[in-house]
């Protein structure tokens, strides 16, 4: 049953060929016995998951049956759950219980949607490889010593080891794309302002964007129809149609204008990973698209930029992590300013209280124009590359990451090799464009990403292309050997 | 550009975050790594460029000036660390 | 030598909206402590701000109100600080492009001549809670139903030059924004609070070193901190020392004021555009739309008093200022029919019992139809001032109208002639020697006299003779 696709899934709920409270106590028994290996989920919401998949066979029964009515998710601990722990991987939320639930949490709950519990991630998302969660790093179900990719390896690391068939998740630099990658799994990151915002703790707030990862892109497009849409509650979420993102999977790629960057196939990246995003370029060719050698001349500045702007942002951002209102409260305080000091202290983990401070420099007194205003200038630029691209293409294709999975602490001494891991994916965050990852092959047994980014709100574009090649090559089918087969 | 062990102190205080002096000098090690990183926007030529704040041309949507959110005060202090007669307390504010 | 003083205002105004800034939690004043104050107010992680239209277009009508061009596009920044008053750890405002631009306004002096203040800009940013000191075993207890709470701030040039000055200023801007209904102006509730930027020089010197008086919320208050500060700074600098720049809090239970102790200096508010507002605009077509529908201000109002009214330029001023009080005697005019009349009464008895019994205007208990009402019996003649007073006494203990009260206290003037004949016979039979001495007397001392009787008979008739009538008859009676 774990095997089956979200989409199967919903076919197989619609036959009655098993109930949602089946379906739930199956997955359920999968989650608790694999999470001590993986670690993918911080919260197993074990009650809620019953009662919700009991509710859900009930509005079936009664003819009631909306989109995912039944249909067993989980979510990435960024979203806010009315009465469920949302923690952020943050030792700060460790006992943080919302009173108010997600938009994307409440259209999956009006949609129907089990939620199996709270996926694990990078504290504040902040991070690329799950290593900076206070719950622990969670293990790429594809190779025991290896990183699932970050911020939303939980989620990524969930779908691979077939605990749950669709998760959401979020993106501000590639955390969506280079989990789903290093994981094998399918991740897109939506137009910025598609998706709202409400209820999903803040990182970067002009970059973040809440998106759905599944096994395949059939689902991620069943998903990203209930998250999509307009949200007066978020007044960066913007007021556009959603168009029908299942009727256009099937059409035909021929005459399809896809961009292949040069920038994004230079040095380091790695030769196996660049065979198979070839392969997959031959893919598309053999369907019909034409491939366009294109320069995105700025590309190089991406990560510079980022790691101005993202931190500036989070430095005011998880300022009101203070003590005061909610969250880790350090022991006696002596005065006002030990409250602060010490709480932030004990309270964030290393990567975070980095990167305020990265932040704080960045807007302090003195340096706003060399470094904030710069980037800024710069993300401009960013997105003048692409402007002029899409006026000659469809879509951009690329390597999601440089590399596949590797091992965990690779990186742990130098923050910047760590932060190079989003190199392809962050430019797409700074321009607010659209983008996804699909599986594109196996390097040393570990699965690699191929990148599609698209013009603004072209998500029905990008899934069509992503959807044809997996119908063509299957890698997206591939799973990792489970634990409990390696083992025997 | 590169920070020195004063600077971070000046950073830490103004992000209210203690680094003990065992941490101090790692967290400017790495600090100033990344700051070697963004060093390399300099190179760029922003000549007449406009910062762009946010990806999207939009602008601000304006909300009706109505009284639209019920204040449940016990759940939404459920989470505060100390309460009391409903106010949130902390040590003596010094003005 | 002497010294001449630079004053700058910053006044923070609370807008008379219904829900907050960025949220749609009330801001009435006085709720029970963070029963006003929602999941935004309290910055729960993943909430996000929304902006009041109201708030917008009473920014506006302000920048109209002083000449100022509204910017098309404004910003809001973050201004990065911790303090447990400010959930978010920034204040949400507008720096870099506010929405209003430079304007001005024009105050009267106490010599007559007027004097144009420019204003450097104003802008909308978010109010902050409160911290109460008291009663919690040494810690501080954190109110926020003010945070949140829309303001706009007025940031004028350094053109006043004296407390005198600063509060005519004050008092002109109160009446503005209460005239345009953007604000309650209740400085006891902080809906406008002032801080005063004060520096001293020797004439045509340049600027000297400033101080920032914080948090002022009464024009007293504000006239006696400048006052305070001048004569501090001015002694500093005459004892050879210099002025610190720093900000002073004042004390007006105790008229002291002192340094505060967090420094200023620490302080880097790291400003950066809230990415999660987008840029404002304002259309022409919002700006035209509120400008046909500004309501009138003081100065306007004044002028159109004397001419419709016929009032004093003096009177016109006094009953323009206040936009209840305007209101008030518009009303009362139109329903006495004798504007002047209206404006005696209401400068005069109403004036002192709302100021004995510390009543606002709008709360006073004598309505302006019940006044009309009471001055028509005046106008007619049905009653005397001296009567009208005893009425006014019973409307404001809560009679229903004029003519009820006269009715049933059988106030009604007499104004027959044989009724006050008799009268006047009956009090000069009582009084012979009197009425012997008024006769004996020289002619100029008469009038003086004639005062005894006329006492003695509005005393006989409980003081509802005529008073004219009263008058020509006894003249008679007594000449003849």
């Amino acid at each position: 049953m774990h095997d089956l696709t979200l989409v199967q899934m919903c076919h197989g709920l619609a036959r009655r060929d098993f109930s949602s409270a089946e379906l739930t106590r199956h997955l359920l028994t999968r989650v608790k016995a694999a999470n001590p290996h993986y670690n993918a989920f911080i919260t197993i919401g074990e009650e809620r998951a019953l009662a919700q998949a009991a509710a859900a066979d009930q509005r079936r029964a009664a003819g009631d049956a909306p989109t995912l009515c039944g249909l067993p998710i989980a979510h990435k601990d960024i979203f806010c759950t009315r009465g469920l722990r949302t923690s952020c991987g943050s030792r700060m939320l460790d006992n943080f219980v919302p009173p108010y639930d997600a938009t994307v949490v409440e259209r999956f709950a009006a949609a129907g949607a089990v939620v199996l519990g709270k996926t694990n991630m990078d504290e504040f998302a902040m991070g690329s490889s799950n290593e900076t969660s206070y719950y622990g790093p969670v293990t790429n179900p594809w190779a025991a010593d290896c990183v699932p990719g970050g911020s939303s390896g939980g989620s990524a690391a969930a779908l691979a080891a077939r605990l749950v068939p669709g998760a959401t998740a979020s993106d501000t630099g590639g955390s969506i794309r280079q989990p789903a990658a290093l994981c094998g799994v399918t991740g897109l990151k939506p137009t910025y302002g598609r998706v709202s915002r409400w209820g999903m703790i803040a990182f970067a707030s002009s970059l973040d964007q809440a998106g759905p990862m599944a096994r395949s892109a059939e689902d991620v497009a069943l998903l990203l129809q209930v998250m999509a849409g307009f949200d007066a509650r978020d007044s960066t979420c913007l007021d556009r149609p959603v168009p029908d993102y299942a009727a256009t999977l099937e059409q035909p790629l021929a005459g399809l204008r896809i961009g292949v960057p040069e920038e994004y196939f230079g040095a380091g990246l790695n030769p196996g990973t660049e065979r198979a995003v070839r392969e997959a370029l031959a893919e598309f060719a053999r369907q019909g698209a034409r491939l366009v050698a294109i320069s995105l001349p700025h590309s190089g500045l991406a990560v510079p930029a980022y790691y101005v702007i993202a931190p500036a942002e989070a430095s005011a951002n998880l300022a009101r992590f203070d003590g005061v209102r909610y969250g880790h409260r350090c022991a006696d305080p002596i005065d006002l300013r030990d409250l602060y000091m010490r709480s932030r202290e004990e309270g964030f983990g290393d990567e975070v209280k980095r990167r305020i401070l990265i932040g704080t420099y960045c807007l302090s007194a003195g340096y706003y124009d060399a470094y904030y205003n710069k980037a800024q200038q710069v993300r401009r630029l960013i997105r003048q590359d692409f402007l002029d691209a899409f006026a000659k293409v469809d879509l951009i294709l690329g390597p999601t990451c440089p590399t596949p999975a590797f091992a965990f602490g690779a990186k742990g001494g130098d923050p910047v090799a760590m932060y190079l891991e989003d190199i392809y994916t962050i430019a797409a965050n700074l321009a607010g464009l659209p983008a996804l990852s699909v599986p594109c092959g196996l390097v040393d047994a570990k699965p690699v990403g191929l990148q599609i980014i698209g013009n603004y709100f072209d998500e029905a574009r990008m899934l069509n292309a992503a959807h044809r090649y997996q119908q063509a090559t299957g890698w997206h089918r591939l799973a990792p050997p489970l634990p409990t087969e390696a083992s025997a | 550009m590169s920070i020195q062990r004063a600077d971070i102190e000046k950073l830490a205080e103004l992000a209210r975050i203690h680094l003990s002096e065992a941490t101090a000098t790692a967290t400017a090690e790495g600090i100033n790594r990344v700051l070697e990183l963004i060093d390399q926007l300099r190179a760029a030529d922003t000549t007449g460029i406009a910062p762009l704040a946010n990806p999207l041309d939009a602008t601000q949507r304006l909300r009706e000036d109505l009284v639209s959110e019920s204040v449940d005060r016990d759940a939404l202090q459920a989470a505060a660390p100390a309460v009391e007669a409903g106010l949130y307390l902390v040590p003596k504010v010094v003005e | 030598m002497n010294w001449e003083t630079v004053i700058g205002l910053e006044v923070h105004l609370q807008l008379a909206t219904r829900s907050k800034l960025f949220s749609g939690a009330a801001t009435a004043f006085g709720a029970a402590p963070n029963t006003q104050a929602c999941a935004i107010d309290l910055a729960l992680p993943g909430t996000l701000p929304l902006l009041n239209k109201a708030a917008v277009e009473m920014a506006i009508r302000f920048g109209l109100a002083v000449d100022a061009e509204i910017n098309p596009v404004s910003v809001f920044e973050r201004k990065n600080y911790f303090y447990p008053d400010l959930p978010k750890g920034y204040q949400t405002t507008q720096l870099a492009h506010p929405i209003v631009g430079p304007g001005h306004l024009d105050i009267e002096l106490a010599d007559g001549r007027t004097k144009r203040i420019r204003i450097h800009h104003a802008h909308l940013e978010e109010d902050a809670g409160k911290s109460l000191h008291e009663d919690f075993h040494g810690l501080s207890g954190i109110d926020l139903n003010r945070a949140g709470t829309p303001l706009i701030e007025i940031v004028t040039e350094p053109d006043l030059r004296s407390a005198e000055e600063a509060v005519a200023f004050a008092k002109q801007l109160h009446a503005i924004v209460t005239a345009l209904g953007i604000s309650d102006g209740d400085m006891s509730q902080g809906s406008m609070r002032f801080d005063v930027n004060v520096s001293v020089r020797r004439p045509g010197e340049p600027l000297g070193t400033r101080t920032e008086t914080k948090n002022l919320n009464s024009f007293r208050f504000m006239e006696r901190a400048i006052a305070k500060e001048v004569a501090r700074q001015i002694g500093v600098l005459e004892d050879g020392g210099r002025v610190i720049q720093e900000t002073r809090l004042y004390d007006g239970d105790t008229d002291s004021a002192r340094a505060m102790r967090s420094k200023e200096e620490a302080n880097d508010y790291r400003y950066f555009p809230c990415p999660d507002l987008l840029p404002v605009q304002v259309e022409p077509a919002l700006i035209e739309g509120l400008r046909a529908t500004q309501p009138e201000l003081p100065e306007a109002r004044r002028a159109r008093f004397v001419t419709e009214y016929g009032l004093s330029d003096y009177d016109a001023g006094q009953l323009a200022a206040d936009t209840p009080t305007a209101h008030y005697f518009e009303a009362a005019a139109k329903a006495s029919g004798d504007p002047k009349l209206a404006a005696n009464w209401l400068m005069g008895e109403i004036a002192a019992r709302l100021n004995s019994t510390e009543t606002a205007i709008a709360a006073c208990p004598v309505s302006p139809a019940q006044l009309g009402g009471l001055l028509q019996r005046i106008l007619d003649r049905t009653i005397s001032n001296a009567i009208a007073r005893q009425v006014f006494e019973a409307l404001w203990n809560g009679a229903s109208d004029a003519d009820t009260v006269i009715e049933a206290k059988g106030l009604k003037q007499v104004s027959d002639s044989g009724a006050i004949a008799a009268l006047v016979e009956q009090v000069l039979a009582a009084n012979p020697k009197q009425v012997a001495d008024y006769r004996a007397a020289a002619d100029d001392k008469k009038a003086k006299m004639l005062g005894f009787f006329v006492g003695q008979v509005m005393k006989a008739s409980g003081g509802k003779v005529n008073p004219q009538q009263l008058n020509e008859l006894l003249t008679a009676k007594l000449n003849g």
